[in-house]
């Protein structure tokens, strides 16, 4: 590995430089994936052959002061953004050979932008999961204990940047699922604000709740993919119009007079005590940093899960109702002759999704339906105003609020999937800034006695990313954890 | 209000949700199911009579742009992932509806 250029910044410089091409940093990259995601699996795809063609008529027509922010830079995609000519399948069986014919655009954006994309990356199918083990193609491993979870939805995304597999990766957070596992594996994950990044092209999956957004091993990394990806998209009529400000400047900022809050009693229970460890660490370390931190109430925030999982699961019934046979490749094979449709939609749903698809598709179906509506789904929108109102008033008094990501370090493959509600449960810290659609990012802050990643996360006012990244890199200065390698 | 589902209970929402159950996913959903439901019924105590249902936390509903005639897929692209062998013809096919 080029030791002194790991980060996208330092890769793009010198790149912009001269002292490497494209084409030697991308096969560098491709290499590294060839010998270690075996291992892994972080990659449903490696798009070796287009990749190198790109970094070759990268390397032949650039030209010095070329502005484009990432030009020849490596990136992978998480596999349920669409890219046109690749396989796009959400770790999927139903879509297991859809090729899209259009790019999503938060990808269109990076190519634009100059970016390579070396691959689709593995993740929970359709996004839903936290620990990478609904994939229609094996779970991901964690790059710092083979034996562990990389976390999820993201996973795949999350445990190349860590393993340096690829430098930074696009992923999609609807729950959680940018940061949790960029928490669990040692890297920068960013969601952003609701509306601040197009979804055009990403596979829905709870519409009112997803974003795209960027995992990598600095904050400056994430500050420059965001503003690559951010702004208003004609194409997705829930993009805000806001201007995108330039997040990579001023970023080494002073965080005297910004004030924290920590929702104290949130985190009274169930977390690991290695997680509460760091958590304090950190909390002194802002502190030191000059900002101020206050105990804050954010009494609804208990109710997330149940809240989410509502939610969530009634979107996605509503959402993967496409995949019925007709349009997206997979159609179960039966008798044409004595088929009826509604057998051929049944069939072809039941054998092309996976077991915790099914589970949410019939939750949200169960919430939807007459007799259960109020009580549930009408009931969820309604504390879910609650939660929103929670945060309102929290920022009255803070700028962001700070907590663990995951209430617990990477858990073992096979510990938790056996039980979905004990899984959801691990989602408490970060559903809420979906919920309320709030920009929030999880940092390294330090690892367990066994050497397992820890996350912090902070989320902030809707469209303040700029203060985010600010005070997530004033904390990153502070310590070296992203420089450290998982070793594989 | 009772979050213990039987299992015609679970068949009704498979046949709402297109998907056809096996026996034993049927017993395993009875049950993840009601436990998820039971922890959810921890939403019922909050007060919410002040409280509107939030949909989206979008400020802005409507985004509009000029009417103009832009270019799309083509028809070809379009049907380029319709199963097997049913694109041949210009259209998605389905099997056999009326009669």
């Amino acid at each position: 590995m080029t030791a002194t250029a790991q980060t996208l910044v330092e890769i793009r410089d010198a790149i912009a430089a001269g002292e490497i091409t494209s084409t030697n940093i991308c096969s560098e990259y491709l290499e590294r994936i060839a010998a270690v995601d075996g291992s892994l699996n972080a990659f449903n795809n490696v798009t070796h052959e287009q990749a190198l063609e790109r970094a070759a008529a990268v390397d032949r027509s650039r030209t010095a002061g070329d502005p484009r922010p990432l030009l020849g830079v490596p990136i992978a995609i998480k596999d349920n953004l669409c890219t046109r000519g690749v396989p796009t399948t959400a770790s999927s069986r139903i879509l297991e050979n859809f090729v899209p014919p259009y790019d999503a655009t938060a990808v269109s954006r990076l190519e634009a932008a100059g970016a390579i994309v070396l691959g689709k990356t593995n993740c929970d199918e359709f996004g839903m999961g936290s620990s990478n083990e609904n994939s229609a193609f094996g779970p991901v491993k964690n790059p710092w204990n083979l034996t562990r979870s990389p976390g999820g939805s993201s996973g795949g995304s999350a445990a190349a940047v860590s393993a340096r597999l690829v430098p930074g990766a696009l992923g999609s957070d609807t729950g959680g699922s940018i940061r949790q596992p960029a928490a669990l594996c040692g890297v920068v994950g960013l969601k952003p604000t609701y509306g601040r990044v197009s979804r055009y092209g990403l596979l829905a999956f709870a519409s009112s709740l997803d974003q795209v957004g960027p995992l990598t091993l600095t904050v400056r990394d994430a500050a420059l993919l965001l503003e690559v990806i951010a702004g208003p998209d004609p194409r997705d009529a829930t993009t805000a119009p806001q201007q995108v400000p330039r997040y990579t400047e001023n970023l080494d900022a002073d965080l005297r007079g910004v004030r924290l809050g920590v929702p104290s009693a949130l985190l009274d229970s169930g977390i690991d005590p290695e997680i509460s460890q760091a958590f304090s660490a950190a909390v002194e370390v802002f502190q030191s940093t000059g900002a101020t931190v206050s105990d804050i109430t954010l009494p609804h925030a208990q109710y997330a899960i149940p809240v989410y999982y509502l939610l969530a699961t009634a979107e996605a019934s509503s959402n993967l109702a496409r995949y019925d046979g007709v349009r997206y490749t997979h159609r179960a094979e039966l008798d044409p002759t004595s088929t009826t449709l509604r057998a051929m939609y049944d069939q072809t749903r039941s054998e092309g999704f996976g077991e915790e698809v099914k589970r949410r598709i019939m939750l949200g179906t169960y919430a939807l339906s007459a007799g259960y509506y109020d009580a549930y789904y009408l009931k969820a929108q309604q504390v879910r105003t609650l939660i929103l109102r929670d945060y309102e008033q929290a920022f009255d008094s803070v700028d962001a609020v700070i907590m663990p990501t995951s209430p617990v370090p990477a858990f073992t493959l096979g510990e938790k999937i056996k039980d979905p509600l004990q899984m959801y449960l691990l989602d408490i810290f970060t559903v809420s800034a979906n919920l309320a659609g709030l920009p929030a990012i999880s940092v390294p802050a330090g690892f367990t006695q066994e050497r397992l990643p820890v996350g912090v996360q902070l989320v902030g006012r809707a469209f303040d990313e700029g203060g985010l990244l600010k005070i997530a890199r004033a904390y990153e200065r502070n310590n070296g954890w992203w420089k450290e390698t998982p070793n594989i | 209000m009772s979050s213990r589902l039987t299992k015609s209970d679970v068949e009704r929402i498979a046949s709402l949700a297109h998907l056809e159950l096996s026996e034993a996913e049927k017993e395993t959903f009875a049950r993840q199911l009601a436990d998820i439901l039971t922890y959810a019924e921890t939403l019922q105590a909050i007060d919410t009579t002040n409280a509107s249902p939030t949909t989206h936390v979008l400020s802005r509903h409507e985004a509009f742009r000029n009417d103009e005639v832009q270019e799309s897929l083509s028809r070809d692209e379009a049907l380029a992932n319709a199963p097997d062998g049913t694109s041949d013809e210009g259209f998605f096919k389905v099997p056999k509806v009326i009669e």
